[in-house]
């Protein structure tokens, strides 16, 4: 995920419901603790507003990859079939631009695909040998809150009191989770 | 620093004003999922499918598979190693059973990504239980139909050549005008797309299965294939939105890879096929046929698996519907042709249609008339709707009907030439009907192995569902 050389202790929250979760952590937010990240077993509806998530902007890298696959279709079938060696397929015009379209179109979806879910796995720094750790039970049915101690103001006892106002089962404290 | 702890203090007096925002649902909604199942309850349900040793039920079918694939083997070697000529085609019928059977799978697969995209746009949450498998049959069956090109261009070990690469024929560049280059660049697309969209769902659902399972074997093959997923909110975030968008890209690839299939006979000048009907009466041929396959194969699961909970007879309602409306198209469709052909005044055009319908090959004809066009009509009736048994025994005739218009479509259309003289009838050999139970084969193995390795109901997708009724 991020640099967690630098960090230096967390406390993590475990919940059972994600309405529990969803609360504590945004809770949490506006009483001023750094939120490091939730962890749930399904996508949480809501748990970014709670947590203050900007949109993802992957949206905007399918965009541009489309549009590179779609420049890249249509250079393609021009450039093969106009000036590189055009050839008269039953009278075709050699820049037949509306025959091109399919194969624009297929290009332009696969480039937009490929490279979106490649980024997304770049910047999820997910890949096939990771030692990434995970919470016991959250690709089960737990919900995890952690929040980063980041200076000495932090209150354990505050945060204790926040975690157990929205019944969270355990709390542990750790100098590295994730 | 006291600025910010009184603050910390004021807020934590206060009880936290955030609103959740979570969905709400109609009481009036009977839940997705029966038996009121906790998180918990779904994980071991999904998860211990996988562990233990395959039964006796499992040897069996994959045995069966097996056997079909085998033969299917042994008559692509025949075909390769003696020529297109062990094939029942001749001058006048030059595409028959292998371009049929190819058009057959690549319908069979439109159903999965209908199930995964279209309905995931249209918020459709019943989908859930059933994306999954959708998608891996959707998978499996394009893999089956892309065999069939590449067996009939003979020598299928140059199959590479329909790809534009420089090359030392001077760089002879490939045909972009020609509708079957479109169709390989679509069907590798729609693989190609499908594959990832189905890995990124499966992502999530293989962390958990890591993370349960007891198996060393299994724990390292789930390890690396779920690439570290821990569940963080920050990646469930980007998941979805690239989930998101891969669903908006597959949306319009799915009927643009049916209605580029229509163009390899809508863009020849033969009577029956030279019509703009094709690419929308394919489509919705092509999502009709897939979700007779969908049920079929659902309704044997969740017998097989002991899924009852998770795929309903709701789920299974709401896919006759879709049934429904597909085979009233198609219906539709038949009739909007013999219309057209008949107002067209092209005598050749009209001897096609009388032809289809009385000729030599009127039996086909009305087999695909009757299974796909009235047989689906019975879905009218909720007592049909909602028996499993009925649901099944439709959806083989759908799937039979589907089969045969292909059939129609191809061998009817060719086989009376603009030539008398060049009239031809079409039988299949042996060699033929072995690469159609072979591809049957091959589906039937994959999909076999498929139920063995990975989570067959999307678990993370069905806990975001349980709630459903619930509020």
């Amino acid at each position: 995920m991020r640099n967690i050389e630098s960090a230096k202790r967390f406390t993590a929250a475990f919940f059972e419901r994600e309405e529990d979760l969803i609360a504590g952590a945004a809770e949490a937010r506006i009483a001023g603790f750094e939120v490091y990240d939730v962890y749930t077993p399904y996508p949480v509806h809501g748990m970014d507003r709670a947590v203050a998530l900007p949109p993802s902007r992957l949206t905007w890298i399918a965009f541009l990859a489309g549009a590179l696959g779609l420049v890249f279709g249509l250079t393609l079938q021009v450039w093969t079939s106009a000036y590189d060696w055009p050839l008269n397929v039953g009278g075709k015009p050699f820049n037949s631009f509306p025959l091109f379209i399919p194969v624009t179109f297929e290009l332009t979806v696969l480039f937009s695909g490929l490279i979106a879910i490649g980024v997304l796995f770049a910047r999820n720094r997910m890949w096939l040998f990771s030692k990434r750790r995970v919470f016991e039970r959250v690709t089960d049915d737990r919900f995890v809150l952690v929040l980063k101690q980041s200076d000495a103001s932090f209150d354990i006892d505050q945060a204790g009191r926040l975690f157990a106002r929205h019944n969270a089962i355990n709390v542990v404290e750790g100098d590295q989770f994730v | 620093m006291a600025v910010q702890a009184r603050e910390i203090k004021e807020a934590e007096q206060q009880p936290a004003t955030f609103e959740i925002a979570h969905p709400v649902y109609s009481k009036l909604r009977s839940p997705l999922i029966l038996g009121h199942k906790s998180n918990a309850e779904v994980t071991r349900d999904i998860c211990q499918l996988l562990d233990p040793k395959p039964g006796r039920g499992w040897w069996i079918s994959l045995s069966i598979s097996f056997v079909l694939l085998a033969i299917g083997v042994v008559a692509t070697v025949h075909t390769v190693t003696t020529g297109i000529g062990t094939w029942g085609l001749n001058r006048t019928v030059g595409w028959a059973f292998d371009i049929t059977n190819f058009v057959f799978w690549i319908g069979i697969g439109h159903a999965g990504t209908f199930i995964s995209a279209i309905l995931f746009l249209f918020n459709q949450k019943w989908r859930t239980s059933v994306n999954r498998s959708a998608e891996a049959m959707t998978l499996i069956a394009v893999m089956c139909a892309g065999l069939f090109p590449i067996i009939h261009m003979g020598r299928p070990w140059l199959f590479y050549w329909v790809l534009p690469y420089p090359n030392t024929r001077g760089t002879l560049w490939v045909n972009f005008r020609s509708p079957l280059l479109w169709d390989f660049f679509a069907i590798s697309t729609y693989f190609t797309i499908s594959a990832v969209f189905w890995y990124l769902g499966l992502v999530p659902d293989l962390a958990t299965a890591r993370d349960r399972t007891k198996s060393k074997l299994r724990k390292t093959l789930y390890r690396v294939m779920s690439l570290g997923w821990n569940g963080s909110n920050r990646t469930w975030s980007r998941h979805e939105t690239v989930y998101t968008v891969l669903a908006a890209l597959a949306t319009p690839l799915v009927v643009s890879v049916h209605s580029i299939v229509s163009f390899d006979f809508a863009t020849s000048l033969i009577p029956g096929w030279h019509s703009t009907i094709f690419p929308p009466y394919f489509v919705a041929g092509a999502v009709f046929s897939g979700f007779a396959m969908v049920m079929t194969l659902m309704i044997l699961v969740r017998r097989l698996m002991h899924l009852e909970d998770y795929i309903t007879p709701q789920h299974l309602e709401n896919m006759c519907k879709v049934a429904l409306l597909t085979g009233s198209i198609v219906g539709l469709a038949y009739v909007t042709e013999i219309f057209t052909g008949f107002y067209s005044g092209n005598p050749n055009e009209i001897f096609v249609i009388i032809n289809r319908g009385l000729g030599p090959y009127a039996w086909a004809y009305w087999i695909m008339f009757g299974c796909n066009a009235l047989v689906s009509q019975l879905f009218w009736f909720k007592k049909l709707r909602t028996s499993i048994p009925a649901i099944f025994v439709i959806s083989i005739l759908i799937n039979i009907g589907m089969w045969f218009e292909r059939f129609v479509i191809i061998v009817t259309s060719l086989h009376r030439d603009f030539l008398p003289s060049s009239w031809a009838m079409y039988t299949p050999t042996i060699t033929e009907v072995g690469l159609l139970v072979g591809s049957f084969g091959l589906f039937f193995t994959c999909f076999l192995l498929f139920l063995r390795i990975f989570p067959v109901i999307s678990i993370n997708e069905v806990k975001g569902v349980l709630g459903y009724a619930k509020h």
